[in-house]
């Protein structure tokens, strides 16, 4: 949005204590009383200077000015009050209902998804069972996934229509994966296996959305929730390991092998307990981590910018570029897909008030670089499929290649025009979450038609 | 003239305390009066006085409360000394006495000697 150069003359005190405040907000160092405070003390300090003939924007900046550095402020705060950035964690609004219907509907979901791990093998198909690998690598999504979704059910008050969605979605997924026929070719059952949870994640962010996913503010909302979640989750993995290593230790110590017990009990049913655990914990103190996945994408987005250009030039500079073997295809994809992440993330965590930095910068460098290998790789698997025929992996690649090369250009195109001040960002933020429906569109087709094609 | 780091830090305790067992009071009293007590030479960064009253509170000396102002209708947060702030106080006043004393009488007797010092510097030989 263009100002108006006549109204940025105009002086609004309001709006200049409300960023004021905005600044402080930030900080978690700082709770709403403490802001309230320190504006108090603003304004009274403004009134005392009106009084004294100053106008509304002099006494505002001498005011503000008195009060000082906000940063060296807010860190004086830090200091006294540590312990806030950390309790605000867990403990942030929770407060006196802590041991309320929330808590105890997180504890009961997590032990239904721990139990659910475990019920095959009431069946007989346990983890040491012939054949238990494959059932339980391409159903471990539907153990876990289910239960996070139902929390947001709960969360969001869908009522029993969330219900039914959830379960029915599940229920389909768990009837398509387990009963084609096909299935005894390995390959498109490993395809399946990749893109059903893409398809059932999707599923988690419809019931996180609250609204059917109809807004924009949701599904960026759920996008950042995804980065955090992966943060959350990896750091209670780290924990619950450092843990489980010192239980296998002490148990040693005292001539007790618990081996067996940690594989087929503690590790299993933890890993999946703790899918709604990480789920709550990004839910219940959005604020907190907040501050750290962006300085997460800020540090990454340019060492991956710099890793895809140098292997960029060295594919081009040594020809290896066109005859890309099985292997660096699958790695290169991969690759590609956790750029994607990065750039979704880092979309989602900038503030779109803000101006054009040089981050942006980098990031279209990023998504440029991206591109370029993209295109190698199209052209490395259209090599593969016109030498050596259609196969199932080729096929899900090229779909893959394809998909990403859309959004990319996409992401390639919308930078541009915000960089050079032709658009907001808000364009490229509408274009992020209208194109999330597409990879899960992908993921589906992957699932459902190819066991049927190949 | 310009106070120290130091000196301002470690006056600013009992002053504070001083103040507030005044009566209870507000933080943008309190800057107004350490203004006044110091003649405006002692000029602090209003920010920096929160942080320094939330740690007096931690400590149990100060104890705070909101409440709606009469003369503006918004709400402020007002702090009083408790028992023990009393107590500190005092400790306070006393170790601030026993280093007033001390210095006032290095001075005056840097002073003394610098008169007879003067007045011996005029006696002709």
């Amino acid at each position: 949005m263009v100002a108006n150069p006549l109204n940025s003359q105009e002086f609004d005190v309001e709006v200049k204590v409300a960023e004021w405040r905005a600044h402080l907000v930030r900080h978690a160092a700082l709770n709403e009383h403490d802001i309230d405070e320190l504006e108090s003390h603003l304004r009274d300090q403004m009134d005392a200077l009106q009084e004294q003939g100053l106008r509304d924007d002099e006494a505002f900046l001498i005011a503000a000015k008195r009060v000082g550095d906000l940063d060296e402020v807010t860190r004086e705060y830090a200091e006294v009050h540590s312990g806030r950035l950390w309790q605000n964690l867990v403990f942030g609004d929770v407060g006196a209902s802590f041991f309320g219907r929330e808590l105890v509907t997180v504890l009961l979901l997590a032990v239904c998804a721990a139990i659910a791990i475990k019920l095959p093998a009431l069946f007989g198909l346990h983890f040491e069972s012939e054949g238990a690998d494959w059932f339980y690598a391409r159903n471990i999504t539907l153990f876990s996934l289910p239960f996070l979704a139902l929390y947001f059910v709960v969360q969001r008050q869908l009522g029993t229509k969330g219900l039914l969605f959830v379960g029915g979605t599940v229920a389909l997924a768990a009837l398509l994966i387990n009963s084609y026929p096909n299935f005894a070719s390995t390959t498109t059952m490993t395809l399946a296996m990749i893109h059903l949870p893409i398809a059932i994640w999707f599923m988690v962010g419809i019931t996180y959305s609250g609204d059917w996913w109809r807004s924009h503010a949701k599904r960026m909302d759920f996008v950042r929730f995804s980065g955090e979640f992966l943060i959350y989750y990896v750091l209670i993995a780290i924990g619950g390991g450092v843990l489980t290593a010192f239980t296998l230790g002490m148990f040693n110590f005292i001539g007790i092998d618990i081996e067996w017990q940690v594989q087929n009990w503690i590790i299993p049913c933890g890993a999946m307990g703790a899918v709604v655990v990480a789920g709550w914990l990004v839910e219940a103190k959005q604020g907190a981590i907040e501050n750290m996945a962006p300085v997460l994408a800020r540090v990454f987005t340019p060492l991956f910018t710099l890793m895809l250009s140098v292997f960029l030039v060295t594919m081009l500079a040594t020809g290896r570029g066109f005859d890309m073997q099985r292997e660096v295809l699958i790695g290169l994809d991969l690759m590609l897909v956790v750029v994607l992440g990065l750039v979704l993330y880092a979309v989602s965590s900038r503030d779109p008030n803000k101006p054009v930095s040089l981050f942006d910068k980098l990031q279209l460098l990023l998504v440029v670089a991206a591109l370029l290998v993209d295109v190698l790789a199209l052209i490395a698997i259209a090599g593969r499929i016109f030498e050596m025929g259609f196969t199932a992996n080729r096929v899900a690649a090229l779909g893959e290649n394809l998909v990403l090369l859309v959004s990319l250009s996409g992401y390639a195109w919308h930078y541009w025009s915000f960089i050079r001040g032709n658009a907001g960002f808000t364009r490229l933020e509408r274009w992020q979450t209208n194109y999330i429906p597409v990879y899960v569109i992908w993921a589906l087709v992957v699932v459902i038609a190819f066991p049927l094609i190949f | 003239m310009n106070l120290s780091k130091d000196l301002m830090a470690a006056s600013s305790t009992p002053l504070v305390l001083g103040i507030i067992a005044e009566g209870e009071t507000y933080g943008y009293e309190i800057v107004k009066r350490v203004e006044q007590l110091s003649g405006g030479a002692l000029n602090w960064t209003d920010g920096m006085l929160y942080p320094l009253l939330h740690r007096l509170e931690q400590q149990g000396v100060l104890e705070s409360r909101w409440r709606v102002a009469s003369d503006t209708g918004r709400k402020r947060k007002y702090y009083g000394i408790t028992e023990l702030g009393r107590k500190t106080l005092h400790e306070q006043q006393q170790q601030w006495q026993v280093i007033n004393d001390a210095l006032n009488r290095i001075w005056h007797e840097m002073t003394v000697n610098l008169q007879r010092s003067d007045t011996n510097g005029c006696q002709p030989a």
